[in-house]
């Protein structure tokens, strides 16, 4: 993976840039020790990695103001940071970059049910946003598998979705408000409790954009009433195409379940011997998730059976109680486990029109045979996000070069069927050098205007995102 | 007036435009500050170009008539979300609404209490900007996140940062059955409290407003459900007896005709009760708690609630600076006479840095200053 070349000009003033930190926050929350930086050098793009040049722990937004003020001065690169599970790696630093984690900023600010919101600092982790006003019968929506470690900021600098987006949403869809301090120290308020925006939406600006365009501090968040009950279906068929088919006509027929899940042969094996989840002997599997009042689910899981019988599946099963739903959602939760265990593994995760599901797995399959890498598919059907896991042996010399073009043309066939490189994982390093299969330069060029305009020196995660030929100019001129 | 035929027609206008061009699609929402320039209408970029009932998901050329998808979409059972209002009786305008009109003015009615705001289901966006570069951004999926989200920034910026060409949106099964719950004669502060209880409740309300003067003259207050027959049943009456407290609740319910019919939905979304008087009329988007002190700030304003409170319709007197009344949120004129609005500014001036950002992302997108200059600042 290529990386700019590290400024010697920065790397000469590593002791100079480490003083001034440490002497606008104290002592010890700024690491320059290597020892002390070690566990930043990467995130769950774990096979690339690299030392920082130092990493601070501010508190508040006034301190990230004060880092960013002296950074701006320095004319250091800034890699922003949450909990590093970034599987795209967004938050991997270069060795002449302040890492900047926002992992000590974790308080509620204030939690608002008249108005359906919850403000937090962006450190906090997305599971303890609902952990915050889960007693008073709320959750905050989007649910990524990483929910347990992952922050806030993030998620807002992801757009994370999750299992339940299907109906609920991703973060820029749950978003009314941010703080965000850009490059050079100011500090940006940008919406609150109400909705959107008057002038431009720039949320939905910042949502996504990488950590790029600022440091995101606070959020404010709206939270839901959680619904009165839950209850999953699990669906066993004899091919891909039946399934998509399927997935198709659930939609069409006007259930809006939270959640559609899919998993193939592959998965379902790897995941039977592993948490022996009881899963049908299967081409491919669906997970259809409905919520309610217990009649209120029979009847929508009714629909669905209906739907699903016309299909001839293989198995069809209905959870009665929490315990069958537990089991139904095991294998699924534990899929990625669990092919862990199997080999190494590269997580895909580009996304499809729903109709044409059965037309890429296909493609997917020949392309696996002609690498001669296995690949297992688990994903969001309902929206199309897939999730192909190619498996390979990091030990083994040339697989991973191997696997990486392998998931490069499976994302180009992404494109290609009318879809996107990335659904939520984003950009970051790995898939940067696929940009042009999506856009034009015109519209990558349209995109890096907007980072001109809120960080004209291009100091905040440059390497990341657009193609690093695309940015050579800017990225020269800092 | 300019009336390219197709995106490329259209590119070669701006690039070939030497004075400021006035955007409009259906010219239904002429909202913001006057443009000075020669007319342009996308009208002539018209039709829709995919519709898959199956994926949710439709793409339509910018001009197309919202009544066109609106039929497209009951024919098979299916709606916008986000329930764009119509803006013609409220502004006295007439005119086809288009939907680049509707998505360049981010244009969303009460569901977006629930369902989200028409921003919410754009997926993809293709525009022209101010050299005449054509440009696309999102696409035709569900999620996304390859590259910035210029399709949100798209969404709202009225013309100002690019002309639409085409846009792709999610669209949802329409529902099967409505029920309406009218709660009478509550004071506004009460009423917000009601509407409180009812969005906080697990019954999935997908519409909560209140008019103090409603049309036989006493308050009302309308709570929506939407869903399967059976469901909504259900719903309404567990609503009923969650909202005991503040008094009998009287049901409408509906199984057929168009969801927004129902109970006034369509008079509430379109502020009918505003049309044709001589006031002006402000938009207020506003912490949903803070309804109470704004209504009551505003004095003699006639009022419509929605969003649970979070959106405020106010009829004021001509001239008069009803931004005033807000302490957070943003208040937009949305009818007024030039003067007004030129004196008053149209939108919510934006705290600093972000009004430098937003000349900065103009300055960006329209070096010459032609789209719609100064509508939005
Ligand atoms: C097992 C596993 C499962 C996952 N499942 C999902 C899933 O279901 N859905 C999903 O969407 N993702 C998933 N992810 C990916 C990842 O968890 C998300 O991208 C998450 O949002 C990253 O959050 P983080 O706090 O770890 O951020 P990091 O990894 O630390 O950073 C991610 C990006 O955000 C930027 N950033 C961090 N903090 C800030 C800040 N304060 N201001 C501005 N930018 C900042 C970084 O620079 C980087 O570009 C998964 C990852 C793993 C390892």
């Amino acid at each position: 993976m290529d990386m700019p070349a590290p400024s010697h000009d920065v790397l000469n003033r590593k002791s100079r840039i480490v003083d001034r930190l440490k002497n606008a926050l104290s002592v010890e929350h700024v690491k320059s020790d290597p020892v002390e930086t070690r566990a930043y050098e990467c995130d769950a793009l774990a096979a690339y990695a690299c030392q920082p040049l130092c990493v601070v722990l501010p508190g508040s937004t006034g301190e990230v103001a004060d880092v960013l003020r002296i950074c701006s001065e320095e004319r250091v690169p800034v890699v922003p940071r949450g909990s590093g599970t970034s599987l795209a790696g967004g938050a991997m630093p270069t060795s002449d970059c302040v890492v900047l984690g926002v992992s000590r900023m974790t308080r509620v600010l204030e939690v608002d049910y008249e108005c359906r919101c919850i403000r937090v600092e962006a450190g906090r982790t997305n599971l303890s946003v609902t952990g915050a006003v889960e007693e008073d019968g709320f959750f905050y929506a989007p649910d990524p598998s990483s929910q347990l470690a992952c922050t806030i900021a993030g998620n807002v600098a992801m757009n994370a979705g999750g299992a339940h987006c299907l109906k609920y949403g991703v973060t820029t869809n749950n978003l009314l408000g941010l703080t965000m301090v850009t490059m050079d120290g100011s500090v940006v308020e940008i919406g609150g409790a109400h909705m959107d925006a008057s002038g431009y939406d720039w949320l939905g600006l910042v949502c996504g954009s990488e950590g790029q365009l600022g440091v995101v501090t606070e959020a404010t968040l709206r939270i839901l009433p959680r619904p009165e009950g839950a209850m999953p279906m699990l669906i066993g068929f004899a091919s891909p195409e039946v399934a998509g088919a399927c997935v198709s006509d659930i939609i069409r027929a006007g259930v809006l379940p939270v959640a559609i899940e899919y998993m193939d042969r592959k998965v379902i094996e790897v995941v039977e011997s592993f948490s022996q989840a009881g899963y049908p002997d299967c081409e491919a599997l669906l997970i259809v998730e409905v919520e309610g009042s217990p009649a209120e689910i029979d009847d929508q899981l009714g629909i669905i059976g209906d739907i699903a019988r016309r299909h001839d599946p293989i198995e069809l099963r209905e959870a009665r109680d929490a315990d069958d739903a537990a089991r139904i959602w095991l294998g699924r939760k534990s899929a990625f486990g669990a092919m862990g265990q199997l080999n190494d593994y590269m997580c895909l995760d580009g996304t499809i029109p729903v109709s044409e599901l059965p037309r890429v797995l296909k493609r997917i399959g020949a392309l696996s045979r002609q690498y001669g890498l296995d690949i297992g598919n688990v994903f969001h059907a309902g929206d199309g996000n897939m999730h192909p896991l190619i498996l390979f042996n990091a030990n083994s010399p040339g697989e991973l070069e191997t696997c990486e073009v392998l998931g490069a043309e499976i994302l180009k066939l992404c494109v290609e069927a009318g879809g996107c490189l990335t659904g939520e994982h984003g950009v970051g390093i790995e898939k940067r050098d696929l940009m042009h299969v999506q856009f034009d330069p015109a519209d990558l060029e349209a995109q890096m205007n907007v980072k001109d305009v809120l960080d004209p020196a291009w100091l905040l995660n440059p390497a990341k995102v657009f193609p690093l030929g695309a940015t050579a100019t800017r990225r020269a001129a800092a | 007036m300019l009336i390219p035929a197709d995106e490329r027609e259209l590119a070669e206008a701006v690039s070939g435009a030497a004075r400021p061009l006035a955007v409009r699609g259906g010219g239904t929402r002429p909202v913001g500050h006057p443009v000075d320039g020669d007319d342009l209408t996308v009208a002539g970029l018209s039709g829709i170009t995919l519709y898959e009932p199956g994926a949710l998901t439709l793409i339509a050329r910018a001009g197309t008539p919202l009544v066109e998808i609106q039929a497209a979409l009951a024919a098979e059972g299916q709606m916008l979300a986000f329930e764009p209002m119509d803006h013609r009786t409220l502004l006295g305008t007439s005119g086809e609404p288009t939907i680049g009109g509707t998505v360049a003015a981010n244009a969303s009615g009460p569901r977006r209490v629930r369902a989200g705001a028409c921003r919410d289901f754009l997926l993809g966006v293709r525009f022209v900007d101010g050299r005449g570069k054509i440009i696309k951004n999102g696409g035709r999926v569900m999620k996304n996140v390859t590259g910035y989200d210029l399709v949100r920034l798209m969404a709202g910026s009225r013309g100002t940062l690019g002309i639409l060409s085409e846009v792709c949106l999610k669209v949802l099964p329409r529902p099967e059955s409505t029920a309406v719950l009218l709660l009478a004669g509550l004071a506004v502060d009460v009423a917000v409290r009601a509407m409180s209880a009812a969005l906080n409740s697990p019954y999935e309300v997908s519409g909560a407003a209140h008019v103090p003067v409603g049309l036989d003259g006493d308050p009302v207050t309308m709570i929506r459900l939407e869903g399967f027959e059976a469901s909504i049943a259900y719903r309404a009456e567990r609503l009923t007896d969650h909202l005991a407290e503040f008094g009998p609740v009287e049901i409408e319910r509906r199984t057929e005709g168009p969801e927004s019919a129902t109970a006034g939905w369509a008079w509430i979304r379109d502020v009918e009760a505003h049309g044709g008087t001589g006031e002006d009329v402000w938009r207020f988007s506003i912490p949903p708690r803070e309804a109470p002190a704004l209504v009551e700030s505003l004095g003699d304003a006639r009022v419509v609630l929605d969003w649970g409170g979070g959106l405020v319709w106010a009829a004021v007197e001509p001239g008069c600076d009803a931004r005033r009344s807000i302490s957070s949120g943003h208040a937009t004129i949305i009818r007024a006479e030039d003067e007004t609005r030129n004196r008053l500014g149209v939108f919510q001036p934006e705290p600093e840095p972000l009004a430098t950002f937003a000349e900065g992302l103009r300055r960006k997108f329209d070096p010459e200053g032609i789209l719609n200059p100064g509508l939005m600042g």
